[in-house]
């Protein structure tokens, strides 16, 4: 079956989302998206060249506020939730590739 | 007994919060097992916050407009010290260390928390059986969804849990399980109600708002929590709400629009059920019969609202939702490196239609893909923005069913994302334009079961929907309705 | 042709010495730059270091389940201000998130700015003269710190990583130069007067090696004399100036060694390894690339008017270029002195002095030269300028001129007051001359060594001579009289 969405395309996107899929849940998802997607060719047909995109639905700008300190929080209560924490720091895995 | 009744009682002193809260919580006794409206039924709270209302009372001192009145808040809304799940295994037991505005307010009025309700998982579906925690069941039937995301807040006010509740709507998740439950949902002008400690789904779209058994109650409850929050980039400023002043004011003269693609006319969407448009249909009738100038009327691009809906979301929900990576808090699934641990974590603590949502909304975004998928729906929105403000120059307010069906059985609508999907046709583009929608309910279905009519006003008319609505419930209940 | 490429064009002029002559160095440098507001870009969290990890944290900058930014107000006057103090306009401009998973990042998205960013189109200007072009400089927030711990101490053999977040939020402006760059010199005369602007405008106090100020620099290299663009490297962790030197230095080879031999450099991130003086491969760029950039809906966009540019123009502190141009449309020094003296901030009392009627290249000269000091606050315009011209005038050598200006740095007063009681007067130059010539007479051997000896032997009889001059004088010929005069007799 010819997919809008290929295995390997669903392969990456997993990937990118940090989403660990099974062989058959791949398939699945391949179908599902696709279909999904195939719904919205009325709007992929439209040509919509000159309109502008709206991000927002409300128009607002400058939304602003002064630089004025405001209390923070208690760092037990932030490293209570911790799923690991040592020295007032979460502890996670080593990490791998550098960042950005 | 409606909520301003009980507020009332209260705060003469007729009535003890106490035992109003004890009343309630009788019934969560004998049915919560059977319903599963609760993730959470927060009994010690609800007791401290009712005996201080009580204390308050008997000292003589001012109380807030819903004082005593028994509440449930959706499992999306940060409760400080209590745990907020969005009925999801990533964030199960989180406890948030700070209150929602929309919580810090409620308190402050004075409202007594029953519980943290049950929702579709992180807000993603229309039926509640995407809960991590079980399904939600309609008190009317249990048999049946309550509908969703908000099908617990729903299932909590249709069954006497609690005289209010709050939900969050994004495509439609307070107006169709109030729809489904047969009781009023509102979803507000988009920034009228402070979003901050409301667990993003879809920024651009969500909104709390309010469900009550009745048109006056919500209203009441929505002037409650609307207005500016400087916590909130995306609250509008000087927003004062004043719904309950509108309760009144009837509809004499009023110009009411039926949309056409969405009630079964020319252009029309599918799959809108006969009974629930021969209520839709007798609506029209109890306005007309009222004063008001009912037409028929064509927004065209209203049709494409779904499958915008359906990028827009899911692509500000795939951002959103990466921040539950088992670093910080929730779910953590240990793994050699942190890149392994993110992805062991969040395939373990998120469920189908959670992954399916972040995959279509990543996949959207992704390189290559935006301009035809993501940017194109922000095209469409901005259609429909200009579809509505020209329908909206010569009509005050805008008349659809809220849902196409009644209250569906468990599981019909589980094997094909699609036919869940198409639940919100209706209510979806309220939602891309940040427009404010009530669900009243309005007649039954062939199934015995609730149909709500929904009615659409231009963004800060907030008002017009609650003044329309009344008139929509007086006629009800009058029997007006079938 | 454009601007732009009339700017670059006066680079290809410039070739990096340290490079075959065939080859053409091609640098653009992404300097990050933390802002000095009291908070953090999104927060009101305090924008400040701290020792104890994670107390400057808030459920915003956690990025906590619910959390929703705030713009600071005062970082985007800042970024505007650094954006026109580098010559951009300012535009309308919007918020955009970058997704990307990283334990430092505490939505798992930076919030930063894409196609409309705030500053754009600008330049700047170097002591030289050189001309480097702005493509933009806009506003985005910061991340969190990670530490690896254990193994090696290095990201690849740690056994866990901490992270702390006090550092995430901090509001950052990236400012992002065109590859306009054409030597080493260059480069670190950009960083250098990059800082000096954030200094004078108080907008960052922009320590490299605190990290308030962060360079990463793209390089790669193309034939003398092409105008193409070949394949770059981002080289990162360079922590000061020095480094940024030899990181480019080292990469430029790298890349030239790679074509030599018939290969060519992968388009990459690059780590720079101070220690061992060399570039280290980083993640691929491929895997990392997909950013899924979209609006940001939590926030709404910036809309500058004309009335905050004009304000910020308005306020705008006279910046280094401009303070170097006043001197040098006044002077024929170099642009080093003119550099120094702007750098330590004297060139106001350097104007002062010269307004007061002293020789402009004199008083430059003498300011780099001999007030390398903290404090010359005891150092007044007028008095600067009366020993000036006292030594213009021949009054006083210039030996005599140092002594006086360091008693007047150190105590202040009157130059000809204190030229008085040290009892200098000028000497008459024949008088010197005769000095000179009585002392070759009298030396005849280390004369000889003088005029025919090495450099080594010029120059330790020029310290003899001069020596014995000195006693002779106690102390009041003038050294670089004495030098002309044994150059003269030898020739």
């Amino acid at each position: 079956m010819s997919e809008r969405i290929t295995r390997d395309e669903v392969t990456h996107v997993a990937r990118l989302a940090r989403l660990d899929l099974s062989d058959s849940e791949i398939d699945e998802f391949a179908h599902q998206l696709s279909d999904i997607l195939d719904h919205a060719a009325d709007i992929e047909a439209l040509d919509v060249g000159d309109i502008e995109p709206t991000s927002h639905p409300l128009p607002m700008v400058n939304v602003f506020r002064a630089d004025e300190r405001r209390p923070s929080l208690d760092r037990d209560e932030v490293l209570a939730v911790a799923p690991a924490e040592q020295d007032g720091q979460f502890r996670v895995p080593p990490v791998l590739g550098e960042e950005q | 007994m409606s909520a301003r009744s009980i507020a009332a009682d209260v705060a003469s002193g007729a009535r003890t919060a106490v035992s109003v809260l004890d009343e309630h919580l009788a019934r969560v006794a004998a049915r919560e097992s059977e319903l599963n409206a609760f993730n959470l039924v927060t009994e010690d709270t609800a007791r401290a916050q009712a005996e201080a209302v009580d204390a308050a009372v008997a000292a003589g001192t001012t109380v807030g407009p819903l004082a005593g009145v028994p509440l449930a808040l959706k499992d999306n809304m940060c409760t400080r010290g209590i745990p907020t799940t969005c009925s999801s295994r990533i964030l199960e037991g989180w406890r948030p260390p700070y209150d929602a505005t929309v919580v810090s307010r409620l308190a402050d009025a004075g409202a007594v928390f029953v519980g943290k309700t049950n929702l579709d998982e992180f807000a993603m579906g229309s039926s509640t059986e995407n809960s991590a925690f079980g399904p939600t069941r309609n008190p009317l039937d249990t048999g049946r969804v309550p509908g969703g995301s908000s099908g617990g807040s729903a299932a909590a006010v249709a069954a006497d849990f609690a005289s209010l509740a709050i939900g969050s709507d994004t495509g439609g998740s307070i107006r169709q399980p109030a729809a489904f439950c047969g009781i009023v949902g509102m979803k507000p002008t988009y920034g009228a109600v402070s979003r901050y400690g409301l667990i993003a789904f879809g920024s651009s779209l969500d909104q709390f708002g309010p469900f009550a058994k009745n048109v006056a109650d919500a209203a009441a409850l929505f002037d409650t929590i609307a207005g500016h929050d400087p916590l909130d980039s995306t609250s509008i400023a000087d927003y004062t709400p004043n719904a309950v002043d509108h309760l009144d004011r009837g509809v004499e003269g009023l110009r009411v629009g039926v949309v056409r693609e969405l009630a079964g006319g020319e252009g029309s969407v599918e799959g809108l059920s006969p009974d629930v448009l021969a209520s839709t249909s007798e609506a029209i009738d109890a306005l007309t019969a009222a004063g008001a100038h009912v037409e028929e009327v064509s927004v065209p691009s209203a049709t494409l609202g779904l499958s915008a809906y359906y990028i827009v979301a899911p692509a500000e929900a795939s951002s959103n939702l990466a921040r539950y990576d088992g670093v910080r808090y929730g779910l953590r699934v240990d793994a050699a490196t942190t890149g392994e641990m993110n992805t062991a974590t969040r395939t373990a603590g998120f469920g189908a239609e959670v992954k399916r949502r972040i995959m279509l909304g990543t996949y959207a975004l992704s390189a290559g893909y935006y301009d035809a998928f993501y940017g194109k729906a922000l095209k469409v929105r901005t259609m429909m923005l200009r579809d509505f403000a020209s329908v909206y120059e010569n009509f005050d307010v805008l008349l659809t069913p809220t849902a196409p069906t009644t209250a569906f059985p468990f599981g019909e609508r589980s094997a094909d994302p699609m036919t869940m999907y198409v639940n919100d046709v209706c209510t979806i583009p309220s939602n891309l334009t940040g427009h404010p929608g009530i669900s009243v309910p309005f007649g039954v279905g062939d199934d015995g079961l609730p149909v709500g009519v929904q009615v659409l006003a231009p963004a800060l008319q907030d008002g017009l929907t609650f003044q329309v609505g009344a008139v929509l419930e007086a006629a009800a209940n009058a029997g007006g309705a079938s | 042709m454009t601007g732009a490429a009339e700017k670059g064009a006066a680079e290809k002029m410039v070739h990096e010495p340290t490079l075959p002559d065939e080859w053409e160095l091609v640098v653009g440098l992404e300097v990050h730059v933390e802002l000095a507001t009291q908070t953090k870009l999104f927060c009101g969290c305090a924008n400040e270091f701290s020792t104890e990890p994670n107390t400057n944290v808030c459920p915003t900058c956690l990025g906590l389940p619910g959390s929703l930014p705030v713009m600071n107000a005062k970082a985007v006057e800042f970024a505007m201000t650094l954006g026109r103090a580098l010559g951009c306009e300012v535009h309308p401009s919007v918020m955009a998130r970058k997704n990307y998973f990283y334990p430092d990042m505490a939505k798992d998205f930076q919030t930063t700015q894409y196609d409309q960013p705030t500053n754009v189109d600008g330049q700047l200007v170097l002591a030289d003269g050189a001309v480097v072009g702005i493509e933009r400089a806009h506003i985005e927030e910061d991340a969190g710190k990670t530490t690896h711990v254990g193994g090696g101490g290095r990201i690849n053999d740690a056994t866990f990583s901490l992270v702390d977040y006090n550092r995430a939020g901090v509001p950052l402006v990236e400012v992002v130069s065109r590859p306009d760059i054409r030597t080493v010199e260059h480069a670190k005369a950009y960083v250098s007067e990059l800082r000096d602007i954030l200094l004078a405008t108080e907008v960052s106090d922009a320590k490299m090696e605190e990290g308030s100020m962060r360079v990463d620099a793209n390089v790669s290299v193309r034939p003398m004399g092409s105008d193409e663009l070949r394949t770059r490297c981002e080289l990162k962790n360079i922590n000061s100036v020095r480094s940024l030197g030899r990181a480019i230095e080292y990469e430029a080879r790298r890349h030239i060694d790679l074509y030599t031999n018939g290969e060519a450099p992968r388009q990459e991130t690059r780590h720079w390894d101070e220690e061992g003086g060399r570039s280290t491969r980083g993640r691929s760029k491929e895997d990392a690339d997909d950013y899924r950039y979209f609006q940001e809906p939590d926030l709404v966009p910036l809309a500058p008017s004309a009335e905050d540019v004009a304000a910020i123009d308005a306020a705008m502190p006279v910046l280094p270029a401009a303070r170097r141009a006043r001197l040098g449309e006044l002077s024929t020094v170099s642009a080093d002195v003119l550099s120094t003296v702007v750098e330590r901030g004297q060139d106001t009392l350097a104007l002062d002095a010269i307004g007061a009627g002293a020789d402009a290249d004199k008083v430059l000269t003498r300011l780099q030269n001999d007030v390398a000091v903290d404090d010359w606050s005891n150092l007044t315009p007028s008095a600067l300028a009366a020993l000036v011209t006292l030594e213009t005038s021949g009054d006083l050598t210039a030996t005599q001129a140092k002594q006086v200006l360091a008693d007047l740095i150190e105590s202040g007063g009157d130059p000809a007051a204190i030229a008085a009681d040290r009892g200098f007067e000028a000497m008459e130059s024949n008088e010197l001359e005769d000095l000179v010539d009585q002392l070759i007479a009298d030396n005849p051997d280390e004369w000889a060594r003088f005029t025919s000896g090495d450099d080594g032997d010029r120059k330790k009889m020029q310290g003899f001579f001069t020596g014995q001059i000195m006693k002779a004088t106690k102390g009041q010929a003038d050294g670089r009289a004495i030098a002309q005069l044994l150059v003269a007799k030898s020739s």
